[in-house]
This record gives C-alpha cells, structure tokens and sequence, in this order.
C-alpha cells in the first residue's frame, strides 16, 4: 500500500531552539497514528509542518505522493486539518462557514452540499446548522472544526488535540467516528489523553525534546506491556521462600496485609502453579490479579527515563 | 474563484458586525452636512460670478470640496476597517485554514484586498449619490466628475494597500490602525516639507497622495498621477504577500 504522508528528517529551529529534531514516519491508508508526548515536545510543530502552516528548517515531506513543499496547492488538497484552537469564524453560521470552507477547497454546488451534509452528519452539527458559531458551546465549536477538516474529503486528516473541551458522551463519540474515518483515509492525532490512543489509534509515536523516541504499533505495544508480574493475596500469611521456591516465580515483593506481587518471566506464567501450591499448603487463596503495565507507566519511562 | 470566495467572506463579515454600518452612517452623515454648508457657500457667491466669463461652475466649487473633504474623512476611517483583515485572524488563529486550504498567499492577499475593495466602491457609491442629486437643478460636467470618482476609487485603493500591509504586519488590529494611519497621514502631508525651499520638494510632492489626487480632481487625469497609485498599490500587496509568506517561514 502506497504511504499517505512521508516525513523525512523534519527538522525546525525556532532561533537557536531546536523543537523538532530529525523526525522521520510514514503513514499509510487505514492507519491511525497516535502522537504523544509532554507539554513542547513538539506535537503541534510537527503538525504544523505537515500541513503547511510552518515551514520546516529541514527534512521533507510528502502527502500522498506529493511533495508538500514543492507544489504546496496539490498537496493542500489532500489534506483536513484540526489545529488546537478549531479556526472558526465566530459571526458565521455552521452552515456558512462549511459553505465557505468547501468552496475554498473548489467544491462546486452539488458536490458542496452533499460534503457538508455529510460533514454535519457525521460530526452531529444538523441541529445546530443554522445557529451562529460563536453562541455555541466549546464542544460543537470543537466539532466544527472537525467537520472542517474532513470536508473536502482529504487523504490526510491531522488532528492536534480534537477531545479537548468536549464531554464523556462527545468524547465516545468522536472516538468512534475517527474509528470510522481511518478506515478509509489515513489519520494523525495528538492527545495528552492516554487511554484516547489506546482506544482509537492503531499506532503510537512518543516524542520527546524534538526526538522520536517511541515508534510502533499498539499491537505490538500491548503485548510488550502484557504484564510480567501479578498480585496474590491469602488469608494467612506465607513465608518468603515458600513463595521464591515454585518454578517460574523471580522475585517476590512482600505488600501489606499478605499480598504478595510475584513477578516472573514474559515466556512462562506461573500462575497456575502458585494458585496450586498455595491452597494445597493451606494458606487460603483469596485473589490472583494480574498487573498490566499501563500504556502512562510507558509513557512516562520513555519520556522520562532516558535523562541526563 | 477562490479569491472571490476570500472576498466574498470578507464583505459579509464587514456587514454582520456594527463597524461596516456605523462607518456608512457617520461617513454620509458628515459628508451630507459638508455638501449642504457647500451648496449654501455656491448659491451666495453665484450673483457674485455670474457675470464672469470662464467662473467656476458648481462642479468645481461643490463636488471638488466634496470629493477631497471626502478623501481626509476616509484616510482616518480606512485603517478601522483594514485593521482586522489579517491581524483578526491571526489573533483567532482562523488563519490556519487558509494556511492549510490549497490556495497561495497571493490569493489570499487579493481575495482580502478585493473584499475591502467592494467595501470601498460601496462606501464610494453612496458618496457619488449626493452630486449626483444636483442633476435635478443643475447641469453637471460630467467628465470633472467621472475623474473625481476615479479619484477616489484610486485612493481607496491606495489607503486599502496600506491598511492590509500593516494588518499583516500587526499581532493587534489596534496596532495595525494606528500603523496605517501613521504611515497614510505621513504620505499625505510629506509635500509640505519641502514647500519652503526649493530643493528636494520636487521629491516629496511626487511621493505625496494628495498632489496626485488634487491633479485628479481638477479633472486632469494623467498617467503618471493613474501609475504613481497603480505602483502603490502593487508595492503594499507585493510587501503584505511577502509578510504572510513571512508567518510560515518565521524565525
């Protein structure tokens, strides 16, 4: 499958700073890409440059085929963008100003009101269609933005932080309908919000300082994270080494009131054997958990961890 | 045709907030009294000239003052309405859509200053009502009139030029008025520099708006006073095009 965006090396110094250091990715059709990463690490610079609103110090970029900064106009065309602040006009109507939006994408009659028809549907704007942008809540304003940026159809939809200000109901349903759209095109999205990636995006970057440092699917990335450690916990209370001595078992951690984290191996689970072992010795088994690392304690460790 | 939708969204946003009215109405309101207090000042001197061969006509001592009373109004009212072009946007960060809609930087500078244009040629319109009323009592040379109009909408174009410059420049709307203002009352009375000595007067007269549109307004209409605007309006489009170019590249 061919790639819809190719950053290659994207490089961009604001003076002396450098906000985004030789970033490089591909994203292809159908796939949803999670961009993550602390307060400046450079997410919006980065979108920014992909859509043409920076120009980057180095490096390339490519939107379906199309060099963005070679022949800007061809590749704008394939392009939906969602900045942080959703770039409504406030004394326009949502009718008037997806009107506006097509037509600067040259969307022609027929065409322009069946995409913005479709637009509205999809982002749930039919009721508020006619009613002034500026009178309506943060959260419709959001969606509006969305609308947008998914107007014209685009190969390439960027979105820089689309849940922010909206609430739980909203939240699901924007989830699901950037489920539905990377289906068909391929998407960006930055977030803060970790279980948004989990949930809706089928791979994950972390940047960190201007620097990838985390790249990979979420496919992949769970399975990394299925834990190596679970919680048993017991009525009476088990000497250390009875623990330590069943197979499998590498450390024992001694939590308060007789729970234990036992952590083993990735290859061989020793639960079975412990949950055995442990009633058969009468100690009294009252929970086996798992532990799953969480994709924040991920996060953290690569954003953090590699200091200094 | 996207430039004509820029364009098209520049004039409805004019109209749906109080400025674009407001301005109308102050403009014709002061404008109207200047053309009455005019009409007042012709009709008591015309026994006085009417025995004269070759005397001013009603063209000359009424629409003349009206149309360059009409340019000073305007050079203080031209940058409130330019001051937001660009600087609004950037300021609502809305400008990303452009930025990010397949369109260039040259049709966005045009399809703004095409928008604040249709404003003018309004706002221009309605000023060439009030002579146009003398018909009835009157006859009117109509080629000194024609001329004062052209006047006008060259000078609109001129003030426009600037105000859209400076919007792009500013981060404020304030900024951009005080901006163009500044820089529009410079240009207009820079002739007076020189007025005292000969040397270097012949310069600043040739950069000043005002000689040119007083040349257009006695009805003479030259080709060098039609380029001197012509190029103005080039220069500021070309600079405001390179600033917005300006916003991508920054730092």
């Amino acid at each position: 499958m061919s790639n819809l965006i190719v950053a290659d090396r994207l490089t961009r110094y604001y003076g002396d700073h450098c906000a985004v250091d030789e970033v490089s990715f591909t994203l292809k059709k159908g796939e949803i890409l999670g961009f993550l990463g602390p307060n400046g690490a450079g997410k919006s610079t980065t979108m920014k440059m992909i859509c043409g609103n920076l120009a980057p110090t180095d490096g390339a970029i490519s939107i379906n085929g199309i060099d963005l900064l070679e022949r800007p106009k061809e590749a704008k065309a394939e392009l939906g963008y969602l900045p942080e602040t959703p770039p409504v006009y406030r004394e326009l109507t949502v009718n008037e100003y997806l009107d506006y939006c097509g037509k600067l994408h040259g969307l022609k009659r027929a065409a322009l009101q069946k995409a913005t028809l479709f637009a509205k549907e999809r982002c749930g704007l039919i009721e508020v269609a006619n009613r002034l942008i500026g009178n309506l809540s943060k959260g419709f304003q959001q969606r509006t933005g969305i609308a947008q940026a998914i107007l014209h159809s685009p190969a390439v939809i960027v979105l820089d932080e689309p849940t922010v200000g909206l609430d739980p109901i909203q939240i699901r349903e924007i989830r699901s309908l950037i489920r539905d759209l990377g289906e068909e095109h391929g998407i960006i999205l930055s977030t803060h919000i970790l279980p948004e990636v989990e949930e809706s995006c089928t791979h994950v970057q972390i940047i960190r300082q201007g620097k990838l440092v985390l790249n990979d699917s979420i496919a992949t990335l769970k399975k990394q994270l299925a834990g190596s450690s679970f919680i048993l916990a017991t009525s009476k209370e088990i000497e250390g080494e009875f623990l330590q001595s069943i197979e499998g078992v590498n450390t024992v951690e001694t939590l308060k009131g007789c729970r234990y984290r036992i952590h083993f191996d990735n290859q061989q689970n020793p639960a079975e054997m412990v949950a055995e072992k442990v009633i058969q010795s009468g100690y009294g088994l009252r929970a086996l958990t798992p532990e799953q690392r969480s994709m924040e304690a991920l996060f953290l460790e690569v954003t953090r961890g590699e200091e200094g | 045709m996207k430039i004509i939708t820029i364009a098209g969204r520049e004039l409805r946003s004019l109209f749906l907030s109080p400025l674009a009215w407001t301005i109308l109405g102050v403009v014709q309101l002061i404008l109207a009294y200047l053309f009455l207090s005019q009409i007042d000042y012709y009709l008591m001197i015309q026994p006085k000239i009417a025995g004269i061969e070759g005397a001013p006509g009603v063209t000359d001592l009424v629409i003349a003052p009206l149309f360059s009373n009409a340019a000073i109004i305007l050079l203080l009212i031209t940058p409130l309405l330019t001051m937001r072009l660009i600087s609004e946007e950037r300021r609502n960060q809305t400008l990303s859509l452009l930025f990010s809609a397949p369109l260039s930087m040259t049709e966005i500078i045009f399809g703004k200053y095409l928008g604040m244009m249709a404003f003018m040629l309004i706002m221009i319109s309605m000023i060439a009502l009030m002579p146009l009323s003398l018909m009835a009592g009157a006859t009117l040379d109509y080629g000194k009139l024609a001329a004062g109009i052209v006047a006008l909408i060259l000078l609109m174009g001129a003030f426009s030029a600037v105000g859209l410059y400076m919007s792009a420049i500013a981060s404020q709307p304030t900024v951009a008025a005080i901006g163009s203002f500044g820089l529009l009352l410079l240009l207009w009375i820079i002739d007076w520099a020189g007025s005292n000595s000969d040397k270097g007067s012949e310069l600043f007269a040739s950069l000043s708006l005002l000689r040119h549109f007083e040349n257009l307004l006695k009805g003479l209409i030259n080709s060098a006073d039609i380029a001197y605007y012509l190029l103005f309006i080039i220069l500021f489009l070309t600079l405001a095009v390179r600033r917005l170019d300006n916003d991508r590249l920054q730092k």
